[in-house]
């Protein structure tokens, strides 16, 4: 496929404007028997996220007598993509991915108040269009708090891409597959830290500058509907408190 | 094990607080490091790196495969790392952990997105592409892998001569050209120990680290980041990072000359 024009007349190819994020819509407690779940639709992401624990670490020899241990396990669906029939299972992309997400996480989550046991996260994206990464990061935040695990914040990521010489917060998948660049980037909102960061492409250092400006004026937009999305499902239960059920 | 690092990490933060670092080097300086290039004449291209006690060696391995179906007229590059049980007692036998497939797939990065190495120059005819298999053996473990990884690669792909083709075959005897390599990538990582954040960290700093974060450039770009450990980073160290590590990459740059 010949490379696509990824800018017209200002607008990305859906649409967008540089600076404008895609449609995020975040649901907590969708599952049954994770101790925690959520499930983001990020433009035409569909991803889900799952929190077990804390529970008992296995395999045991990786219990910590300080800590608990976190471990992530971030997959894509065999059929996320439009490309052909992928390979289930993890691959060295999922590995590394997996690794920083739960880097992440460990910034977060009052582990020392659980040592020996294993915080299990698990991110299934059913449908991938680019920044599935940070929806995983967006969902599995949301999963953990469900869950009632003790952290000192919420993290929220966006990927910021460039494409024809242009910085453009949230790439989506052809701007990922045909753009010049790709930054995923996690923060902590309360502090502002950076979580998670990588990097691809040539970037000047004012265009890194540029991309992480834009990062941080969507960032609040991403937290609010976490928490709305919290607050939405335990809405529900506070209801039927009040009703005596 | 476990307890005398818990107590080296107490140490190398006092000392961190008294602006000292274990081996006595300043915050933002390299441990001395050599490039030697050619090591291997099995290999297409070779190199060996020593920074202080680390020691990695790169062979780069060159075939005629299939090009990616997403990508025909692109010759294939392939990163991968062994943490050799040889280099630490932490290292254990097996496949690729983790930090092994992170370590490769930095220096990948680095490389791929700066189109250091052309690929379109390794495109043959329809459906033929050469295949360049950069194989990084960290050999001796004394921290900072990927920084004499990156280099060692670098190198190794720099020292590079490509067999002669002939009938849809190598003859591996004969090597006359180049590989088109078109920049040269390096790579600065810092360690973030308590509030002080230090360049090419040492073993014994590592352990003590709460984050680490790299960044690949060539002297106008950055071209890949990664940022590792459970720490964090502000944006503004980050954008002081940045200068730091254009700077210090030049002097990287000039040990691949």
């Amino acid at each position: 496929m010949e490379k696509p024009k990824l800018i017209i007349d200002g607008k990305r190819l859906d649409g967008r404007s540089l600076d404008e994020m895609r449609p995020l819509k975040i649901q907590a407690g969708v599952l049954n028997k994770a101790d925690g779940s959520a499930y983001v639709e990020w433009g035409a992401n569909k991803v889900l996220a799952a929190v077990y624990g804390p529970r008992e670490c296995i395999p045991r020899h990786d219990a910590s007598p300080y800590r608990a241990v976190i471990h992530c396990r971030y997959l894509m669906a065999p059929f996320s993509t439009l490309d052909e029939h992928g390979r289930s299972g993890p691959n060295r992309r999922s590995i590394e991915v997996s690794k920083v997400i739960k880097e992440v996480f460990e910034n977060v989550v009052m582990t020392e108040k659980f040592p020996k046991t294993a915080i299990d996260i698990f991110i299934e994206v059913l449908q991938a269009d680019g920044g599935t990464r940070c929806a995983g990061i967006t969902a599995a935040a949301v999963a953990l708090a469900d869950a009632g695990i003790p952290m000192k914040d919420l993290p929220c990521a966006v990927a910021v891409g460039k494409i024809e010489n242009e910085v453009a917060v949230d790439s989506g998948k052809l701007e990922d597959n045909y753009g010049d660049g790709d930054m995923p980037i996690a923060i902590a909102p309360r502090n502002n830290e950076l979580l998670l960061l990588q990097m691809d492409g040539m970037f000047t250092k004012d265009e890194l500058r540029k991309a992480l400006e834009l990062a941080f004026s969507v960032f609040p937009k991403i937290n609010a509907l976490q928490v709305e999305a919290l607050r939405a499902h335990y809405a529900v239960k506070k209801d039927e408190v009040d009703r005596g059920d | 094990m476990d307890i005398l690092d818990e107590i080296k990490k107490d140490y190398v933060i006092d000392l961190m607080k008294k602006e000292k670092r274990p081996d006595d080097r300043g915050f933002l300086d390299y441990r001395p490091c050599t490039v030697e290039k050619g090591i291997f004449d099995s290999a297409e291209g070779s190199a060996r790196v020593k920074l202080g006690k680390t020691q990695v060696v790169v062979g780069v391995k060159i075939d005629v495969g299939m090009p990616f179906k997403d990508r025909p007229e692109e010759g294939v590059l392939s990163t991968t790392a062994e943490l050799l049980p040889l280099a630490s007692p932490t290292f254990e036998p097996g496949p690729p952990d983790e930090s092994a497939i992170e370590l490769a797939r930095i220096v990948d990065r680095g490389i791929r997105s700066s189109n250091a190495l052309d690929l379109n120059s390794l495109f043959i005819e329809k459906d033929k592409v050469l295949m360049v298999f950069v194989d990084i053996y960290v050999l001796d473990h004394d921290g900072n892998l990927i920084d004499a990884s990156a280099l060692a690669a670098m190198a190794a792909l720099l020292s590079a001569r490509l067999p002669k083709y002939e009938d849809g075959h190598l003859i591996r005897t004969e090597r006359n050209d180049n590989l088109k390599v078109t920049q040269k990538v390096v790579t600065c990582t810092f360690s973030k120990i308590d509030s002080h954040i230090v360049l090419d960290p040492g073993l014994d700093e590592e352990k003590a680290m709460s984050a680490r974060l790299t960044l690949a450039t060539t002297p106008e770009h950055v071209c890949a980041m990664q940022k590792g450990g459970s720490g964090a980073f502000t944006r503004d160290e980050l954008m002081s990072l940045i200068d730091i590590s254009f700077e210090k990459g030049n002097e990287l740059r000039k040990l691949l000359d």
